[in-house]
């Protein structure tokens, strides 16, 4: 069975982000200001434990970015795109129930009208098709099995750890150059200005012992219990890590020119530009947010419905409707930023280094990028990380008023649309919600967390010693 | 029985000692000046005497002690008490003092014991208010700080400061933000108000003039250390200094008598503090080093009554130290070329007036003409607001002249566009007051001074980085600094950078504003050497915008006072500062201390 890669658009623009940001770190590392700023962020165990977090988050979604299409017997390709977290993931996926089941249940949460063998009636639970169906009597096994598979996964995400603090030592080691022991203990009492190789370690060993939990369980089980068609929630609030991600970064990259383009110019030569650049984002600020991403999206979706023929695949429809909601946000959200840049500008122009370049007859636009860019670099850098936390919120919100995502994708603001319903059944369904806002959480608290250390390692007031009086 | 008793005091922050083994004493009713340049401990003393010491710092060892009282084992609460009663204290920075959201009314009766009644608050508002000078303290009284001059700000302050009744009055730095008339008003009041209280007063300053005029004794620190106490002099002032370093601080002074010379520049810069030190402080920069200087910390060795000083030198037998001797340098007489000639600039700002489309347009300079040949040094002189800034920025092409006509190199300048002044550029350039805010952070010291080169296409693109190199030199840095950001280097280097900067380009035109209002004395001395010097080797012309009439002695060769936007008076150096026709020149002169 062969296979044929699928980009889709934001796949594309992800991939992009990546080499992008690879270039960038090249760059830091090359540039001694910025190493040592970015340095700091990796010396605080905050920075480093919320960087490990992200990290698994961005490998998740990174995974979920790969699309392909098998080619089916009959030589077409399948209508479906697939991922290559789905193919890792092809157990919870397909381990679909008939409707709702707790977390770890064998049972289904609903009495059916079961037919007996004998001919008779009887309205009571059924067993879940796939959940615990290896135990042949639950109610007696069920506690014993759980607690041994969960006893095999501590085992499981213990050896990984070692594992990896080994893979550590070894190839820390290979810089250092002290000796295996030496350099393990190293790790254990960073010396001077050395990365919080500690906090690195523990948050990986936490990470690894949790997963390897969920893993162990997910074998036979549904640990987060199946939504109401059945599906895995698992594996659900998995798939939306990526909306989550797309939504977070793809929105910056339209953010960033508008935002940097018309702050930087309002500032610098003020007048009549400056009078149109700021009545423009007043305008904006004046509509309220949601109506407005509401009626763009709308727009947006009945273009896309008219133009249904053009989308080969589910999945491509849905994917254009991600990016177009990415672009909308963007296009919508740059004014904070603008405004932030047009007051530093604003300052910037009046130093006397800028007077003096203008002195040496260089031109406006050399001046916004050689003098007034590189220094408002640490505020965009800033706004950047923490405007990526408000942004996975705000896809909640949308999806929840129906202004999101597809509906037919994955993502934490239509599971938590769903939610609205599942509560109020008897007895209530709760493990979506739970299972979105938990992941949610940990995401944007990580992001912020991030936010926080980077802030302080870049903005010169907060370091305050390191440029104005040395 | 001494008011004040500082013992062994010293200061640790974040591993440095910016106050080390500094003792001192003040008696009731005496002034006395802690005098030194930026970084060597005097403010942290002073916030160490109110235990207000910036949060990680704390008193390392040594005591303070006030009016029979210890103070380091006082507790908070009565440390309270003690401070605005028992010693008050007065910025340097009169706008960001006072809070902007409240009347100075209220805020000088904060400062009033609380039991009084209010209407017996209000009487001693007034009464405060009339005392540091306020006219009209019944009405000014409800006023707002931004409705205040800076110096009336300033006055303000120290009526706050008064409301306790304190015994001891702290000043750091009251009159360095304010221009030089003011100064010599706010000091003559503080003077005045010290001795009418029968208060003493611990001065803060750098100025030596300053510390001379207000104080009965001055100590002089240096790294953190006190080096030298001793009284002043009716007479002679501080003539009767031991120290090396004192005395070279004196001789650094520019003034007219040392026109034409060389002034004592101190090679090196102060040690940093984190460090410990095995023999004297000031070591490696002094002149008559010896022996036991790198080996032992010199003890106090007492000279005369009240006199005492800290170095080697004052316990040999025979010390004598000579004289300062300050090199004469050739003079040069400026050339007939003509560079820059300006007739009748005017510069005209428009300013909303709040309602609606009204607008009104402010004459910032208003008609001045002179003439500048190379070779020559003009100073403008003249108070902050006077429009002497914006007539230097209008001369090079960067505000827009609204009449008149400016000359550089015999071609006319003014009224042309962006693009049709380039070529004229090169011709002048200029050299900031604030050497943090004159270079780009995040720029290279070899990007900043490449950029004048390759904008206004000076020199090949091989031999740039050739004269990069050169440029350097010539300002006294290493040609390595060429791959270094600006905040490697200290403020005195960074002013050689911008000056290199300017001479990038190799302009006929120098416009030096306030290049060392900003700095230290003794990188002052080295800053004005150097600009002396590149005059005679490149004959420049050097427009340079002051205050300070020291410096305009010992360098220009004619001066003209600037008032409100004009040329009130203009004349050779030596004729403007010893026979002065206009009043307000007078008045200028008289006011320096």
């Amino acid at each position: 069975m062969s296979f044929v890669p699928e980009v889709l658009w934001t796949d594309a623009l992800i991939w992009l982000l990546v080499f992008a940001c690879t270039f960038f770190a090249l760059h830091v590392v090359r540039t001694p200001v910025l190493r040592s700023s970015w340095h700091t962020v990796l010396e605080r165990p905050m920075g480093m434990a919320s960087l490990v977090v992200l990290g698994v988050f961005v490998v998740i979604g990174l995974a979920d970015s790969l699309h392909y299409r098998t080619r089916l017997d009959n030589g077409q390709l399948d209508v479906e795109v697939k991922s290559i977290l789905d193919r890792a993931l092809v157990q919870l996926k397909q381990h679909t129930e008939r409707t709702y089941s707790a977390p770890l249940a064998t049972h289904a949460q609903a009495r059916e009208t079961i037919e007996k063998p004998n001919g008779g009636q009887a309205r009571e639970k059924p067993r879940l098709q796939f959940g615990g169906a290896h135990l042949a009597d639950p109610e007696k096994e069920w506690t014993g099995d759980v607690l041994i598979r969960m006893a095999s996964g501590l085992s499981y995400g213990l050896i990984a750890s070692i594992g990896f603090v080994c893979l550590l030592t070894l190839t820390l080691n290979a810089f250092w150059r002290c000796g295996i022991s030496h350099a393990f203990s190293r790790l254990w009492r960073p010396q001077d200005k050395d990365p919080a190789w500690r906090s690195l370690m523990l948050s990986s060993f936490l990470l690894l012992l949790v997963s390897g939990i969920i893993f162990s369980l997910a074998d036979g089980y549904h640990v987060l219990g199946t939504d109401k068609v059945g599906q895995d929630v698992l594996f659900q609030t998995m798939k939306s890590i990526r909306t989550g991600l797309v939504i977070g970064t793809l929105t910056t990259l339209v953010t960033l020119p508008v935002a940097i383009g018309l702050g930087l110019l309002a500032g610098y030569f003020r007048g009549w530009i400056d009078d149109v650049i700021q009545y423009v984002y007043t305008t904006l600020n004046s509509i309220p947010w949601v109506l407005l991403v509401a009626a763009a999206v709308l727009i947006v979706q009945v273009f896309i419905e008219q133009n249904e023929s053009s989308f080969s695949s589910v999945a491509q429809r849905a994917d254009v409707r991600l990016l177009a909601l990415c672009v909308i946000i963007g296009l919508t959200g740059w004014t904070g930023l603008a405004r932030l840049l047009r007051a530093e500008t604003l300052k910037l122009r009046e130093l006397d280094y800028v007077t003096a370049a203008r002195a040496f007859g260089v031109s406006g636009p050399r001046i916004l990028l050689r003098h007034i860019l590189p220094n408002v670099q640490h505020l965009i850098l800033i706004s950047i990380v923490m405007d990526f936390s408000g942004l996975v919120l705000a896809e909640a919100i949308l999806s929840y008023v129906g202004v999101g995502v597809d509906p037919v994708m994955n993502s934490w603001g239509n599971m938590i649309n769903a939610a609205r319903l599942e509560l109020a059944r008897e007895p209530v369904v709760w493990w979506p919600l739970v299972a979105a806002f938990s992941l949610m959480f940990a995401l944007v608290l990580a992001a912020n967390l991030f936010a926080d250390v980077v802030r302080d390692a870049f903005d010169p007031r907060a370091a305050g010693s390191s440029g104005a009086n040395s | 029985m001494s008011l004040l008793k500082v013992e062994n005091l010293s200061v640790r922050i974040a591993g440095v000692t910016p106050v080390d083994d500094v003792s001192f004493s003040i008696n009731a009713g005496e002034a006395f000046a802690l005098l030194g340049e930026s970084g060597c401990g005097k403010s942290m003393t002073a916030l160490a005497l109110m235990r207000l010491l910036p949060s990680g710092g704390r008193i390392a060892s040594g005591g303070v002690g006030f009016d029979g009282a210890a103070l380091g084992t006082l507790p908070e609460s009565q440390m309270r008490s003690l401070r605005g009663s028992g010693m008050a204290m007065i910025f340097q920075e009169p706008q960001t003092s006072l809070n902007p959201v409240i009347t100075i009314g209220e805020q000088i009766a904060e400062a009033l014991p609380a039991q009084m009644p209010g209407g017996e608050q209000k009487a001693e508002v007034i009464k405060l208010l009339q005392e540091v000078g306020i006219k009209n303290p019944e009405s000014r009284m409800h006023s707002y700080p931004f409705e205040l001059s800076g110096g009336q700000k300033q006055r303000v302050m120290i009526a706050q400061a008064l409301a306790g009744r304190p015994k001891l009055l702290i000043a750091d730095e009251p009159t360095t933000a304010l221009d030089v008339t003011l100064q010599a008003q706010i000091l003559q009041l503080i003077k005045r108000l010290a001795k009418e209280r029968g208060m003493a007063l611990l001065l803060i300053t750098h100025d030596l003039g300053v510390a001379r005029y207000m104080a009965d004794r001055v100590g002089i620190m240096y790294a953190g250390q006190l080096v030298e106490t001793l009284p002043v002099d009716p007479d002679n002032g501080l003539e009767g200094a031991f120290h090396p370093y004192t005395r070279k601080l004196m001789a650094a002074l520019p003034s007219l008598d040392r026109a034409g010379q060389r002034l004592a520049a101190i090679p090196g810069r102060v040690p940093s503090l984190n460090q410990k030190f095995s023999g004297c402080r000031f070591a490696d920069r002094c002149a008559h080093v010896f022996a036991p200087c790198a080996e032992t910390p010199p003890a106090w060795n007492s000279l005369d009554q009240g006199h005492a000083v800290r170095c080697h030198l004052a316990g040999q037998p025979d010390s004598q130290v000579e004289p300062e001797v300050a090199p004469a340098l050739k003079v040069i007489a400026p050339s007939e070329e003509n560079v820059l000639s300006v007739r009748g600039l005017c510069v005209t700002y428009t300013q909303r007036t709040g309602q609606l489309f009204g607008k009104k347009s402010i004459r910032a300079v208003d008609g001045i003409s002179f003439e500048l040949s190379a070779g020559e040094t003009l100073a403008l002189v003249g108070e902050s607001g006077c429009g002497k800034t914006t007539a230097a920025k209008a001369i090079l092409g960067l505000n827009p002249i609204s009449d008149g006509n400016v000359e550089l190199d015999g071609q006319r300048v003014s009224q042309l566009s962006e693009r049709q002044f380039k070529p004229f550029r090169r011709l002048a350039q200029i050299v900031f007051q604030d050497p943090y805010s004159s270079l780009n952070p995040r720029m290279r010291i070899g990007e900043i001074l490449l950029e004048g080169m390759n904008s206004l296409k000076v020199g090949g693109g091989a031999g740039r980085s050739q004269a990069v190199a050169e440029l350097l030199e010539k300002v006294g840095l290493d040609p390595s600094a060429m791959t270094r950001y600006p905040h490697e280097f200290s403020g005195g280097q960074r002013q050689r950078i911008a000056i290199a900067r300017a001479l990038a380009v190799q302009p006929k035109l120098l416009i030096c504003d306030e290049p060392t209002s900003a700095l230290d004395v003794s990188v002052q001395a080295q800053i004005l050497n150097l600009l002396a010097d590149l005059q005679r080797e490149e004959g420049l012309a050097m427009l340079f915008i002051t205050h300070n009439l020291a410096a305009v002695g010992y360098l220009a060769h004619r001066v003209a006072v600037m008032k409100e936007g004009k040329i009130i008076e203009t004349g050779t150096t030596r004729d403007i500062l010893t026979r002065p026709e206009h009043p307000y020149t007078k008045g200028l002169l008289a006011s320096v201390v």
